[in-house]
């Protein structure tokens, strides 16, 4: 085991603010990422269901 | 010979319209007087970046009427006939890449030993910029060719250019301002004009091809 | 039994068997994550030179490789999708983009947080850094190019083409970039020859790597599906698709 305590780990030896700062750049990056194209996908599908929607209406009269 | 052909109707072009060709020269002029007015007027200091500046400087020159390398012919519908026509569209490209080096190439390797006075950069020196810029600036034109036949007809084209093709550039501006650095520094720069050559005829041979297939892309 | 890979070159089979396979490339990336980082933080011992700030290579590494990797990747199937004229692979291309892009930026961000402490400055011009630089540029081009072409189809071939250009272009550039870069000795101070490399940080190191192939590859079959229903919206697979309300 590397580290005593807590504290410790996120200190990384006085170098937490360089550590830590790639490490969370790179997950802001990743959560982005992973949300933008959550994101398009959502827009698709909520047109699609608008689109399905239109043509049941149509389908019933 | 088609490639005649097409190099003498570019020039004539130019030459009607010689404001294009001015601009580009005194676009050159400027960017490199400008360095001076920023950095202070320390000789020892512009002589030492002399090389960098000239040759950023006719980077950012050649690119500048890149995009109307091929927009003119595409607007009147010239474009659409040298592609139907049976003639290579390769030696087709070529030809009008060295027609917008002989218009915008050319004045930068004339203009550049007079900017490089301004610079205080030694005889030597100056004889090696030029040399450098002759050997680099057909390539400029030969790259810019595909970054101009692929933005063709898009919007914001030009600085779109820019972005596809000052990347690419990069090795040119490397060798090229590192000739001139050797030179002053004492070392020999036989190496930089040699690699320059062999981009040179790299692009001779690629450019072109992938000049008239991005065209053929932009035009489908 | 021979599978009919071309089966699943048509857009339309790919995007089931594609939703078949993210999950198992994310639960691949987080398993592999999670194995990775704590190989790294808590197994990898201190480094005697560089001390905790090593630890950055957990992902500057893995980070650095993905990005040329990617781009190699995406200039092979641009051009595959130029050569043979076959949608799927174009689309392939537009979706390793922006995950190439980010890695690079990512290389980048934690190659500068690394240099800091190692050289004192946050930016050092060395070969390396340089490259990677321009290898983002390259990858900005390609993005806005294909971005600036209305017709899917002239975008698809038209990068494909910026693509190929640059893939040329990068042996040129790394390799003019190494040559400035001896010229102009004094800045750079090498530390990647690391003396002596525990194997369990190599062996960290490497896990990570997997893990970032199997992110991207996740997230990049994520892409190409949204791309694949954004472009075949007029056909008949996408409307049947919509008639069961089974995009997902």
């Amino acid at each position: 085991m590397n580290w005593s305590s807590v504290s410790d780990f996120f200190a990384m030896g006085g170098y937490g603010l360089y550590v830590w700062g790639s490490y969370v750049v790179t997950l802001i990056c990743i959560v982005a990422e992973i949300w933008l194209i959550s994101n398009r996908r959502r827009t698709l599908e909520k047109q699609y269901s608008l689109i399905r929607n239109i043509n049941i209406r149509r389908d019933k009269k | 010979m088609i490639i005649m052909w097409i190099i003498k109707r570019d020039l004539l072009l130019a030459i009607r319209r010689q404001s294009d060709v001015l601009t580009t020269l005194f676009f050159f002029v400027i960017v490199v007087s400008l360095f001076p007015l920023s950095v202070g007027p320390e000789m020892n200091m512009l002589r030492a970046m002399a090389p960098g500046v000239v040759w950023v400087a006719a980077l950012l020159a050649s690119m500048l009427s890149l995009n109307r390398m091929f927009s003119n012919d595409y607007m009147d519908g010239t474009l659409e006939q040298m592609l139907l026509s049976p003639q290579s569209l390769s030696l087709l490209v070529l030809g009008k890449a060295f027609a917008h080096w002989l218009v915008t190439g050319i004045p930068l390797v004339i203009m550049a030993p007079i900017l490089g006075i301004q610079y205080d950069l030694p005889a030597e020196a100056l004889v090696v910029l030029t040399l450098t810029l002759l050997l680099g600036t057909p390539v400029l034109s030969l790259i810019g060719a595909i970054g101009a036949a692929l933005t063709l007809g898009l919007r914001g084209g030009s600085v779109l250019i820019s972005l596809l093709v000052l990347p690419l550039y990069i090795p040119v501006l490397i060798f090229g301002a590192g000739a001139v650095e050797a030179n002053m520094a004492g070392i020999g720069f036989d190496a930089h004009l040699s690699l320059l050559g062999a981009f040179l005829l790299a692009s001779l041979a690629l450019a072109p091809w992938a000049t008239a297939s991005s065209l053929r892309v932009s035009l489908e | 039994m021979t599978i009919n890979w071309f089966k699943y070159s048509s857009p339309a089979s790919f995007y089931s068997l594609a939703g078949k396979m993210i999950p198992i490339f994310a639960f691949a990336a987080v398993i592999s994550l999670v194995a990775g980082l704590y190989v790294g933080f808590f197994v990898a011992p201190t480094d005697f030179q560089q001390g905790e700030a090593y630890r950055i290579i957990f992902i500057h590494v893995p980070a650095a490789w993905m990005s040329m990797f990617l781009y190699v990747v995406m200039a092979f199937w641009a051009g595959i999708g130029l050569a043979f004229n076959t949608r799927l692979s174009s689309m392939f291309a537009t979706a390793i983009a922006p995950t190439g892009a980010m890695f690079t930026f990512i290389a980048l961000w934690t190659g500068s947080l690394w240099g800091k402490p190692m050289w004192g400055t946050w930016w050092v011009w060395d070969a390396r850094l340089t490259s990677e630089l321009i290898l983002l540029f390259l990858y900005i081009g390609f993005m806005s190019l294909q971005a600036a072409i209305d017709d899917p189809r002239r975008a698809d071939k038209a990068g494909a083409i910026i693509a190929l250009v640059g893939v040329v272009n990068i042996p040129i550039i790394y390799f003019s970039v190494q040559w400035w870069n001896t010229l102009h000795q004094g800045a750079s101070v090498s530390i990647n020859q690391a003396p002596s490399m525990a194997s369990t940080m190599l062996l960290g190191m490497l896990i990570m790597v997997f893990a970032s192939w199997m992110y991207s590859i996740a997230i990049i079959l994520k892409r190409v599906r949204v791309i694949i229903i954004e472009r075949e919206s007029h056909t008949a697979w996408v409307a049947e698709l919509q008639k069961k309300d089974s995009i997902r």
